[in-house]
């Protein structure tokens, strides 16, 4: 069905960008804040209107275009700027605009004050444009140009408190990341193009590629999934391209919500969830994505155990939850992957905005070892901080839990028991460091400065309600996709609704069987594994006040070590990517191809051109008559030249 | 008469005159070669004007005659404006217009 209000879901941001990046500062910061929410508020709207229609026609034929123009016309190659709105794309198309609306609203109490206001709310709507474009469109040049705009976004917000040297290069660093990895972007998209190309497909639009990728041999499928996944993983951060989002946390807490834990970071995945039709039939690539989904996982996870910065626990929790999400769309349960990118970009976003209310209770301080105590002083922003820890163990009936046992189960039946382990595994390290989080936060002694502890807070209504959108939302979000085993129990046929409406989508991977007890088992082992943490947290922080913790520390010193720096995985990178990149750029590229050949080449054409005028100008001696004499004998070379030819 | 001996007198007046402009110093006569020269390819236009059949070769003379007044009222003008400023019309005593 053709729809042309699909357009209007990204003209609003955009609109609310060039008000706000242009005349924003002369419109005052209430106008530029409300201009930015209403505008995403608006798009919110058409997508549950777009969504709803959706719904109203027959499973396997919901899919809304709208052809807004031809973009490239070039030979027999032709790509519309045409948006798309099936299943899949109305589930990002509901989390973008609807955790980005809150998270709006939000950002109005937390940037109150900040001198360059409007120029955050103009990238933000700008983010939401891009990320938007990168959902909507229905081919992969389209989408391509909404991932790098959300990376150029990503980049312009990391970097929005620039008088600091960490956000600057922290900045830097994310930006450059995601160029290497869609590097390997590029390369798989025109190894695909040009795959197309010569079968005699001249649109590169997902549908039609869909319908005749049987047409392309298999090896160059599985070389274009694997470097599809280059662009994934530096786009949502796995290994080994992770290192840019922990220095991401430089950015505002909106910024590390919005972008770097509920949104952006997911593109990766829905890509893959999109090409789906090519992964199916790429083993090879989708076993890649598995194991490096599940290793990121586990190895993520290690590092938050004993980050102590509030932010980068949350942001090594982000890179393990991408691991789960990539793990899920590795074994081919798409559907799980992109349930658990919907519950997780409730609950990480909620995270994140619960630490940005904590961090904005205690007048900016970001190290959990000088908090403590919080619980009674910021009683909403507990509150909800713990719905969302909760949900993100994977404690029963809140949303963490169904998606997570989803993918768990899925990467067992599919017979990965490895992958499947490392997740396991990963489950009980996730409950134990955010439970070490909440205990560090919010419980014990306070630890706070006698500064900051004068001023704290709870945050203004303008924060708390969207948190408390966001809590019920990680509580209850996942009863949308009950696993089967539990709906049986009450009686609930059916009762995966989001598979369900998903599957039209997905070109399934043949089903795996799995006996019912099977099933029962793997779910007690995740449930006792999220208690386990929770418990061993509990424990060690609140019960045995952190000793235990000092002990480990200290029997285990090289390994807390390295976890404590991240497995020196900058400094490695430093060395051997680092260095050497910056020693050819001094002594190749600038010492000697800059000022001997690009210089050379300038300065050399102005010494020539100097030397010839010195010489030549010697003829203009002033002398009229010598004058006269050289104009004869140039005309008399002239007719005697036409004359004798 | 013969049309060449008319073209001869043209090519002898005009080399005349080259000459005149290229060697003399004084600018009084190296401005008379050069109205020498404009009048030897006068003599040629008229010439073949007449060869021709044609009226555009004389108005050509009626324009280079005309063009050659305005000119040599100016280049007069100049020389005596020389003459005060400087006090000689010798060319190569003014090589001022150099670099």
């Amino acid at each position: 069905m053709e729809l042309n209000i699909v357009r209007y879901i990204l003209i609003f941001p955009l609109l609310g960008f060039l008000v706000n990046g242009f005349i924003g500062s002369k419109l005052g910061n209430k106008a530029v804040g409300w201009i930015a929410s209403i505008t995403v508020l608006l798009s919110l709207s058409i997508s549950v209107y777009v969504f709803i229609q959706l719904l109203s026609m027959p499973p396997d034929a919901r899919l809304i275009t709208d052809t807004v123009y031809t973009w490239i016309n070039s030979g027999s190659l032709t790509i519309d700027f045409k948006l798309m709105v099936d299943p899949l794309t109305a589930v990002m198309l509901l989390v973008v605009t609807g955790v980005g609306f809150l998270i709006h609203i939000y950002s109005i109490g937390y940037m109150h004050g900040d001198k360059s206001y409007s120029r955050f709310f103009a990238y933000l709507n700008l983010f939401m444009f891009s990320m938007l474009l990168l959902v909507l469109s229905s081919n992969i040049v389209l989408m391509f140009v909404g991932w790098e705009g959300v990376g150029l976004c990503s980049y312009l917000l990391i970097g929005f408190w620039y008088e600091k040297d960490s956000a600057a290069n922290a900045g830097k660093k994310a930006f450059i990341t995601n160029r290497i990895g869609d590097y390997g972007f590029l390369l798989g998209l025109f190894l695909l193009a040009s795959a197309f190309v010569s079968k005699g497909i001249f649109t590169l639009d997902f549908n039609t590629m869909a319908a005749h990728i049987s047409l392309i041999s298999p090896q160059v499928l599985t070389i274009v999934g694997i470097l599809l996944f280059v662009g994934a993983t530096g786009k949502s951060a796995q290994l080994p391209l992770y290192v840019w989002l922990p220095d991401a946390m430089e950015g505002p807490t909106p910024v590390s919500a919005l972008i770097h834990a509920a949104t952006m970071v997911t593109a990766g995945v829905y890509m893959i969830a999109r090409m789906n039709f090519l992964y199916v039939l790429a083993p090879t690539a989708l076993e890649v994505v598995a194991v490096v989904g599940g290793l990121t996982a586990l190895y993520a996870a290690t590092i938050g155990l004993v980050q102590n910065d509030i932010k980068r626990v949350l942001a090594y929790s982000t890179i393990s939850q991408l691991g789960y999400m990539f793990m899920a769309v590795g074994v081919g349960a798409f559907s799980a992957g992109i349930f658990h990118l919907m519950t997780h970009a409730f609950f990480k976003a909620l995270l994140f905005l619960g630490a940005g209310s904590v961090i904005h209770a205690l007048s900016g301080e970001q190290d959990m070892r000088k908090m403590g105590g919080l619980k009674n002083k910021i009683p909403v922003t507990f509150a909800v901080f713990l719905a969302a820890a909760l949900a993100i163990s994977g404690i029963p009936g809140l949303s963490g839990f169904f998606s997570k046992d989803s993918i768990l189960a899925a990467a067992y039946a599919s017979g990965h028991t490895v992958i499947w382990l490392l997740g396991f595994i990963t489950a009980l390290l996730t409950a134990f460091y955010i439970f070490r989080l909440i205990y560090m936060t919010f419980y014990g002694e306070s630890r706070v400065d006698k500064h900051a502890a004068e001023h704290i807070h709870e945050s203004p209504k303008v924060m708390t309600i969207p948190l408390i959108i966001l809590a019920v939302l990680s509580v209850i979000g996942g009863y949308v996709g009950v696993p089967q085993l539990l709906g049986n129990i009450v009686g609930w046929h059916n009762s995966d609704l989001f598979v369900n409406f998903l599957a039209p989508v997905f070109h399934t991977m043949p089903e795996h069987e799995m006996s019912v007890s099977t099933d029962s088992w793997l779910m007690i082992g995740s449930i006792t594994m999220a208690f386990l943490g929770v418990f061993f947290a509990w424990y060690v922080y609140l019960k045995e006040k952190m000793q235990p913790a000092k002990h480990a520390a200290e029997s285990f010193a090289g390994l807390y070590r390295l976890l404590l720096n991240k497995y020196y995985v900058d400094e490695l990178y430093n060395a051997i990517v680092i260095k050497p990149l910056m020693w050819i750029s001094e002594f190749f590229l600038w010492k000697i191809f800059d000022v001997w050949v690009v210089d050379g080449t300038v300065n050399g054409s102005a010494h020539v051109t100097q030397w010839a005028s010195t010489k030549l100008r010697k003829i203009q001696a002033g002398d009229f008559q010598v004058y006269v004499m050289l104009f004869l004998i140039g005309a008399i070379s002239v007719l005697a030249y036409f004359v004798l030819r | 008469m013969s049309y060449q001996l008319l073209v001869v007198l043209s090519f002898v007046l005009f080399v005349i005159g080259m000459i005149g402009v290229a060697m003399r110093r004084n600018i009084i006569i190296v401005l008379i070669s050069l109205e020498l020269m404009l009048n030897a390819v006068n003599i040629l236009f008229v010439a073949a004007s007449k060869y021709l059949h044609t009226m555009d070769g004389q108005i050509f003379v009626i324009m280079v005659i005309t063009i050659a007044a305005a000119e040599t009222a100016i280049a007069l003008a100049l020389v005596v404006k020389i003459f005060k400023t400087v006090g000689m019309v010798k060319i190569d005593d003014m090589k001022k217009l150099k670099w």
